[in-house]
C-alpha cells in the first residue's frame, strides 16, 4: 500500500529520448566493423607501397642487379642531394619550382571553382563556359606552349598561366560534377527554408559540392607538379626541372635521380594532404572510407 | 466535446489559416495530362490539427506542396491568413554536412536573427524536442526518431504558424512514432500551431487529427472529412481511436478497390 502510494506521488515527468529509441539509433552504438568493404583503415597506409618500391631499390642495387648506369643507387642518389643541398644549389631551385606549384595551383583551382560555379548554377553560364574547358581539356599543355611563350614571353607569368591552366580543368570537372550531384531534396528544403541565392550557394551548394571539388583537387596538385616538369625543361633558368635538364647535358643520372625523386616526394605530400583534408571535411559522409 | 483546445483561438498570436477552394492540379498539357487534383475544396481553422488522408498517389503530397508553394496551382484558389509556412518532410531532409545545431540555426539565419540570438534560440529548440545533449552531433549519428525530431526543431525555428507535415514519421518504427505523437500533440498545444498532416496510415490519422480529411485517387478529391470528437491526449491503440479508424478504413478500402478493379 505505501509502495503505491508512493509511486503516484511521484511527479510526472515526461521522458527524455526514450531508452528504445537511442538503442534504435546508431548514437549509443559504437560503430561496429563491415565484414565487407576495404576494413579497418591502415595507420600511414599510403607509405606502404611507396616504401616497398624503395625497398626493392634498395635490395637491387646493392644485390648488383641494377647497373649503377641504368639506375643510380639510392645511397648515391641521397649523397648527390646532400651534396647539392651543402653547395646551395638544391635550396633556390627547389624554392623557385615551390612557389611556381603554389601559384600556379591557386589561380587555377580559383579559376576552375569560379567557373565550375558559373557554369553549375546557371544554364546560360555553362553553355557559355562548358564548351571552352572542353575544348581546352583536349589540348595538351605542351601543344600549347608555343602559343602561351609567344603571348607571355619566358618568364615566370608564362610558366603559372601553364600550371595553371592545367590545374583548372579538373578542379572544373570535380566541382561541376559534385554540384549538379547534390541531391534535388536539398534544393527543395533550401526552398522551403526560403534560403536567399546567397545563402544557398553558401550553405548547400558549396558544401554540397564539397566531395567533388576535393576529388579535383587530387588531379590538381599532381597535374601542378606535372605542369611544372614541362615548364621547367622547355624554358627555364632555374628550377628542379631546369637542375635536371642541366645534369642531363652533362650525363649526372645522380641529379636526375635526385630530381626524379624529388618531384615524386612532393607529389605524394601533396597528394596525402588533400586525402588527408577530405577525410577531415568529408566526415559527415557515410562511406566504405571510414 | 470536453477537450478545451477546441475553444475558438482568434485571440491567440500565432493563430493561421489556409483557406483552399476548388483546388485543380495538372501535370503536362494535351491528351497526355494528368489531373492530381480536381477540384480539392477546404477551409483550416486556427489552431486546429488536419489530417489529409488517403492511397499513395490521390495527390495527398501534390497538395501540400501546393499550399507551401513549392509548385503553382492550375486552378482554384489557396489563401493564406497568415504567410509563412514552415514544412516537414518523410525523410528527415537534413544538411549532412551541418550539426544538429547548425541545422536548426540554418532556419534563424533566413530571418535574419543575430548569432548570440541564433544559439539561444536553436538551443532552446532543441529542448522542446529533448535532443538537448546532441546538439554538437552530425545527423548521421542520428537515429531516425531523432532525426525527424530535429527536423520538427528546424520547422519550428521558422517561426510560423502554419506547420506542413508530409509523412513525417512514416519511415519510424511503431514505438518512436507512437512517441513522437505525444511531442507532436504537446508541442502543437503549446505552440497553438496550425497543423496540416500528410498520412496513409489512418490509426496515425485518427490518433493525431481534429478532423481527417479522406481524399479519393486519381484524380485527387475530397471524399469526406471526419470530425475526431475524442478526448486529448489520445492513445493510437485506444478503443475510441481503433473504431473510428476502422469506419474511415472501411471508406480507404472502398476506394482504393475501385481503382484496383
Amino acid at each position: 500500500m505505501t509502495d503505491l502510494k508512493a509511486a503516484t506521488a511521484r511527479p510526472v515527468v515526461v521522458p527524455p529520448v526514450d531508452d528504445e529509441e537511442l538503442a534504435a539509433g546508431r548514437a549509443s552504438r559504437p560503430r561496429g566493423r563491415r565484414r565487407l568493404g576495404p576494413g579497418r583503415p591502415i595507420r600511414l597506409g599510403f607509405l606502404i607501397g611507396p616504401l616497398l618500391l624503395l625497398g626493392v631499390w634498395i635490395w637491387g642495387s646493392a644485390a648488383g642487379w641494377i647497373d649503377p648506369r641504368v639506375l643510380t643507387a639510392p645511397w648515391t642518389v641521397a649523397a648527390t642531394a646532400w651534396d647539392l643541398w651543402e653547395s646551395g644549389r638544391l635550396g633556390p631551385d627547389l624554392l623557385v619550382s615551390a612557389r611556381r606549384f603554389a601559384l600556379g595551383l591557386a589561380f587555377g583551382v580559383a579559376a576552375g571553382l569560379v567557373l565550375a560555379l558559373v557554369s553549375g548554377l546557371s544554364r546560360w553560364g555553362e553553355a557559355i563556359v562548358d564548351g571552352p574547358v572542353q575544348i581546352k581539356r583536349s589540348i595538351p599543355n605542351l601543344a600549347l606552349l608555343p602559343l602561351l611563350l609567344l603571348w607571355f614571353g619566358i618568364d615566370e607569368r608564362m610558366k603559372i598561366i601553364t600550371i595553371a591552366l592545367g590545374v583548372l580543368i579538373p578542379i572544373y570537372i570535380h566541382t561541376h560534377n559534385g554540384l549538379r550531384s547534390i541531391d534535388g531534396r536539398y534544393a527543395e528544403l533550401a526552398e522551403t527554408l526560403r534560403l536567399r541565392p546567397a545563402a544557398f550557394v553558401g550553405r548547400v551548394v558549396l558544401p554540397g559540392a564539397l566531395p567533388g571539388f576535393l576529388l579535383g583537387m587530387r588531379f590538381a596538385v599532381t597535374s601542378s607538379w606535372l605542369s611544372l616538369v614541362v615548364v621547367e625543361q622547355v624554358n627555364a633558368t632555374s628550377g628542379i626541372g631546369y637542375m635536371m635538364l642541366l645534369a642531363g647535358t652533362y650525363g649526372q643520372t645522380d641529379v636526375i635521380i635526385v630530381g626524379l625523386v624529388l618531384y615524386a616526394l612532393l607529389g605524394l605530400a601533396s597528394d596525402s594532404i588533400v586525402r588527408l583534408v577530405q577525410r577531415r571535411a568529408l566526415s559527415w559522409r557515410r562511406t566504405l572510407e571510414d | 466535446m470536453t477537450d478545451t483546445r477546441t475553444a475558438p483561438r482568434a485571440d491567440t498570436a500565432r493563430a493561421g489559416a489556409v483557406v483552399l477552394t476548388d483546388v485543380v492540379k495538372r501535370y503536362g498539357r494535351g491528351p497526355g495530362a494528368v489531373t492530381a487534383l480536381d477540384g480539392v475544396s477546404l477551409s483550416v481553422e486556427p489552431g486546429s490539427f488536419t489530417c489529409l488522408l488517403g492511397a499513395s498517389g490521390c495527390g495527398k503530397s501534390t497538395l501540400l506542396s501546393l499550399v507551401a508553394g513549392l509548385d503553382d496551382i492550375s486552378g482554384g484558389a489557396i489563401e493564406h491568413v497568415d504567410q509563412p509556412v514552415a514544412m516537414m518532410f518523410q525523410e528527415s531532409a537534413l544538411f549532412p554536412w551541418l550539426t544538429v545545431l547548425g541545422n536548426v540555426e540554418i532556419a534563424l539565419r533566413v530571418r535574419g536573427v543575430g548569432r548570440a540570438e541564433r544559439r539561444r534560440r536553436a538551443l532552446e529548440l532543441l529542448e522542446t524536442v529533448r535532443l538537448s545533449g546532441f546538439a554538437h552531433k552530425r545527423p548521421h549519428e542520428l537515429s531516425g526518431g531523432m532525426r525527424q525530431r530535429v527536423a520538427l526543431a528546424r520547422a519550428l525555428a521558422q517561426d510560423a504558424s502554419v506547420l506542413l507535415m508530409d509523412e513525417p514519421f512514416g519511415a519510424l518504427d511503431a514505438m518512436t512514432r507512437d512517441l513522437l505523437h505525444d511531442e507532436l500533440e504537446r508541442i502543437w498545444r503549446e505552440q497553438r500551431l496550425t497543423v496540416l498532416f500528410v498520412t496513409h496510415n489512418v490509426r496515425e490519422a485518427v490518433r493525431l487529427g481534429d478532423r481527417v480529411v479522406l481524399l479519393s485517387s486519381r484524380p485527387g478529391r475530397v471524399l469526406n472529412v471526419y470530425d475526431v470528437d475524442l478526448d486529448r491526449p489520445r492513445r493510437i491503440d485506444s478503443a475510441p481511436v481503433a473504431t473510428l479508424a476502422a469506419d474511415i478504413t472501411d471508406a480507404l478500402r472502398a476506394e482504393v478497390g475501385r481503382h484496383a478493379g
